[in-house]
């Protein structure tokens, strides 16, 4: 067995060379100033952002609500319907999902701006225009639209295993539908909800591109305020690193509440 | 898969020899430029990294001059073009480090500060013998005295560009107050970078473009947060677009790039604000640690052609520093007041200084809180978050505990 | 029941044409003679002309095929190593070094964007090698990402392997490395496969790691779009966008036939 032990050798040093070191060069920026000498001046300066924060918790926040909203049901009649079909709705799900994200979001624009396609066709009905594009609205929809595939793919997995024989079985032990989906649906789709949720918030939490493009700069989000102290227009990656580092806490945190819930198919994921 | 890929490749080869018939004509140029000098590296297989703003230079479209590829094709030195939004992402980008660049173009306030801190190569200007053809009055300008470092590509105001569709006639336009109007509400764009948008903050609230002390930088924050519910977008060159496609009314801009703009949608028009507004020199320099410095300096000295700055400057809308240049441009390009605004405008203009290091830190930040303000943030949202999470931990322990006491029965 | 079916049906229709709305009109705007996104003013295949002659787009087309082919070629090997190995180890060892392995997957990609700019311009500037943002950094951070799903995907085949197999391999005269290639290996190929797929698409796609790590003269297609976003869009990027969306409709497509015609075989 020596020898197959060995064989993680590269992996191990890979790992440590540009994860472990990375990590820790982060944590050392954050806690240096830039001669190099040791500050909590960056750790304290983050609380300025507690808007960006706040905004950008709370924004994905909503986004992952609503993905689950829209994904369940879905994932639900894709994981009921005959073989055949759920491959070609699973096909017609992760088709844009392949499409570069940014082109999707560059798509919204074109959708979204004030002499868009939508607002031109509300005010041919009669209505609008709104203000869509560069609202925290248009965010959370590019949020959404992104991220949607994240949130149906896991639940949809999860969904296949519960099998109908057991709602069946609910079912003819006079349980009404919302008994049925309390008792017997939601709690065995549980980890696929928490799986969703998580590929779904954390890269929504840490996103830059779509606050960007959508929302027209001045809906910051965590991503662009550390964006913006690395390549951006305030150049004080001291500041950015300590984001970062708070930002990584924070998504661990996250993650292993989150995985309270499901720890029982787990194995390895510990924090 | 090869097969695919044959094909592709096929049908790229195809579409490019149908199209690659460049309207303008190279030859013509080449011809009367010094081609001992520019052939000097022709097999040397070099290749520079140019870095340069966006839509900043004539790039072969509209049958106009492709500068780089015409470079390329005279000196056999291959470029490398990318570009940035504005001067401080330029800045980060150079001080971050890891990438290396021969040729920049930041403005003088840039110019002046990367020189302080010791960012840029000296430039031999024996190597560019066009230096000649600038402008007296652009060189040796204070940012950089004796052009040490820096050989101007362009100059220019900041002007108000707006849509006369949806401004209308009976608005006072030659104002930066404009920017601040709450009838054009989601209607107004403004600069995505801190020292542009400082200079009209200040300018508005009756400082000067450069400010002396952290108290107006503060005064001027407190102004663009008072702005920022009537902007729609911080914006850089995301600006034509949306001036192209009347997304919004009115946004601030540099000159040249309203004329491009302004030929796009005839509905446009610009105007000098009143308060006095800036000019800039942007410079061609040479970053620290380039690796190709004649290259470089060979690049800059092919800008500097006369001919190849007046396609340049034609295609680009800015001016040219360039008498030589500017001899070559038509009647209809150097007569237009945008470009080469009236004296009355030019001695209203400021340049923006270099500043200290406190007022550039002061500014960072405060652009960084304007960004981050949140009008519609409420400070509930702290407690909220914190009580879900809380409940959420809670919830977890309880469950835990029924699961545990389910084992024991 | 039939007004269930009918909210179903309606419930899937709405979420896809949600879905496929902004890829249509990308499409539809593709063919657009006009430059701008306002109107439509006739239709033209010149786009795709300027497309195909656009030698920024063509080359980071080709750069990020090649950082995705040779990313995904390390990340396989070292990570199906990597899962033999982790696979043999006592558990707490793989505990701690699976947890490793998960931070580049629950990380935000930004954090490991930034972590790996700050470790390069590190090695360049404080320890004096000439490591430039470019290919190198580039191929650095897409087999750092890649690796990860390398491991989770090949993890799994390996622990429901029955021992056995392998022991009777080593009884029959094989030398553990022999062992491993005639045996191990095999069994492991789906989670593999699998593994080097995820890891092409991903390193394909990606563009926040890549931000942070490229350089001037070898940018990929993602950091392209980005620029193009960042100017004067030009309807180039429309073209772009269909022709790659029917390369992928193409491939997955094709990929379903091949794969639900092999699984009839497998029936007869």
């Amino acid at each position: 067995m020596k020898i197959s032990r060995s064989t993680a050798m590269p992996y191990i040093i890979w790992m440590i060379i540009f994860t472990v070191i990375p990590l820790i060069l982060v944590t050392y920026f954050a806690f240096t100033d830039g001669n190099g000498t040791f500050t909590m001046a960056n750790i304290s300066e983050v609380k300025d952002y507690v808007a960006v924060i706040f905004r950008s918790i709370w924004l994905a926040f909503v986004a992952t609500v609503i993905c689950l909203i829209i994904a369940y049901p879905l994932a639900y009649v894709v994981s009921r319907a005959s073989e055949k079909k759920q491959k070609t709705y699973l096909l017609l799900v992760m088709l844009p999902m392949w499409m570069n994200f940014l082109l999707r979001t560059y798509a919204w624009m074109t959708l979204l701006e004030n002499t868009g396609i939508i607002n031109r066709l509300l005010v041919m009905i009669g209505i609008g225009p709104f203000a869509m594009i560069n609202t925290q609205g248009a965010v959370v929809l590019g949020m959404v639209y992104n991220y949607l595939p994240f949130m149906i793919l896991p639940l949809y997995s999860n969904m296949t295993k519960i099998e109908n024989r057991l709602i069946e079985a609910a079912q003819d032990l006079g349980a009404p539908s919302r008994k049925v989906f309390s008792e017997v649906v939601w709690p065995l789709s549980l980890p696929g909800v928490m799986t969703g949720i998580t590929m779904v918030f954390v890269p929504a939490v840490s996103t830059f591109i779509i606050s960007r493009m959508l929302g027209g700069g001045s809906n910051m989000m965590i991503g662009d305020l550390i964006e913006l102290q690395f390549l951006g227009n305030a150049y004080n990656p001291n500041l950015g690193a300590a984001i970062s580092l708070g930002l990584m806490i924070f998504i661990l945190l996250c993650m292993s509440m989150l995985n309270q819930f499901n720890e029982e198919d787990k194995e390895g994921m510990i924090i | 898969m090869k097969k695919v890929i044959t094909l592709f490749l096929a049908a790229v080869m195809l579409f490019s020899c149908a199209v690659s018939a460049a309207a303008y004509d190279n030859a013509e140029l080449f011809a009367g430029l010094d081609t001992e000098y520019y052939t000097r590296f022709k097999d040397a297989g070099i290749s520079i990294n140019v870095y340069n703003w966006g839509e900043y230079i004539s790039n072969g479209e509209d049958d106009s001059l492709d500068v780089n590829k015409a470079f390329e094709e005279l000196t056999g030195i291959e470029v490398n073009y990318t570009f940035y939004a504005t001067n401080e992402e330029l800045y980060a980008k150079l001080r971050a480090g890891g990438a290396s660049y021969d040729v920049i173009i930041p403005s003088e306030y840039m110019i002046a500060r990367m020189a302080k801190e010791g960012m840029l190569e000296e430039i031999n200007l024996d190597n560019i013998p066009n230096f000649a053809n600038i402008d007296p009055s652009l060189v040796d300008m204070p940012y950089d005295p004796g052009n040490k470092y820096s050989v101007p590509y362009t100059w220019g105001t900041v002007v108000l560009v707006y849509n006369t569709w949806l401004v209308s006639e009976d608005t006072d336009v030659e104002t930066w107050g404009l920017l601040w109007n709450e009838k054009y509400k989601n209607n107004i764009l403004m600069f995505n970078n801190p020292r542009d948008a400082y200079g009209i903050a200040l300018k508005k609230i009756g400082f000067e473009l450069n400010p002396e002390n952290t108290e107006q930088i503060e005064k001027a924050t407190l102004a663009l947060k008072e702005q920022k519910p009537v902007v729609q977008a911080y914006v850089m060159d995301e600006i034509f677009d949306k001036m192209g496609a009347g997304e919004a009314a009115i946004a601030p801009y540099y000159a040249g790039d309203a004329i491009t703009m302004m030929d796009e949608n005839p509905d446009l028009a610009a105007a000098f604000p009143r308060e006095g507004t800036n000019i800039f020199v942007d410079g061609m320099c040479i970053p620290k640690g380039a690796k190709q410095k004649e290259a470089a300096e060979m690049y800059i000295n092919f800008m500097c052609e006369p001919e190849v700055g007046a396609a340049n400057c034609e295609y680009i809308g800015y001016s040219t520093p360039n008498l030589a240049s500017m001899e070559l441009l038509d009647e209809e390009i150097t007569s237009n007041p945008i470009a080469y605004p009236p004296v009355e405008v030019i001695e209203n203009a400021t340049y923006y200084e270099l500043l200290p290091d406190e007022l550039n830190k002061a500014m960072d930040d405060g652009w960084k809180s304007l960004l981050a303000d949140d009008e519609n943030f409420t400070f509930w949202l702290v407690p909220a978050i914190l009580l879900l999470s809380v409940l959420s931990s809670i919830s977890i322990v309880v469950r835990k505990a029924i699961r545990k006491r389910r084992q024991y029965y | 029941m039939k007004r269930h079916r009918l909210i179903k049906n309606s419930w899937v229709g709405a979420v896809m044409a949600f879905l496929y709305a902004p890829i249509v009109v990308l499409i539809v705007y593709s063919f657009n003679s006009s430059k701008s996104r306002a109107l439509w003013t006739g239709f033209t295949l010149d786009w795709y002309k300027k497309l195909f002659t656009n030698e920024v787009i063509l080359s980071s087309l080709m750069n990020t095929l090649i950082i995705a082919l040779i990313s995904t070629v390390f990340a396989t090997i070292i990570g199906t190593l990597a899962a033999i190995g982790i696979n043999a180890m006592r558990k707490w060892t793989q505990a701690l070094i699976l947890n490793i392995t998960y931070m580049p997957i629950i990380n935000p990609e930004i954090v490991t964007g930034v972590s790996l700019m700050l470790l390069f311009v590190f090695v360049r500037d404080r320890m004096g090698v000439p490591l430039e943002m470019g290919f190198v950094t580039m191929i650095l951070a897409h087999i750092t990402f890649s690796i990860p799903y390398v491991i989770l995907n090949v993890l799994p085949k390996l622990r429901q392997m029955d021992k056995n197999i392998y022991d009777a391999a080593l009884d029959l005269g094989c030398n553990p490395a022999m062992a491993y290639i005639k045996v191990v290996i095999p069994e492991a190929m789906p989670g593999i496969i699998s593994g080097a797929l995820m890891a092409f698409t991903f390193s394909l796609d990606d563009f926040i790691i890549s931000y942070f790590v490229s350089g001037p003269n070898f940018t990929t297609l993602p950091i392209t779009i980005y620029a193009m976003t960042r100017k004067k869009v030009s309807p180039e990027i429309n073209a772009l966008s269909t022709l790659l969306f029917l390369i992928v409709l193409v491939a997955l497509v094709a990929y379903n036939v091949v794969d639900s015609r092999r699984e009839n075989n497998k029936e007869y």
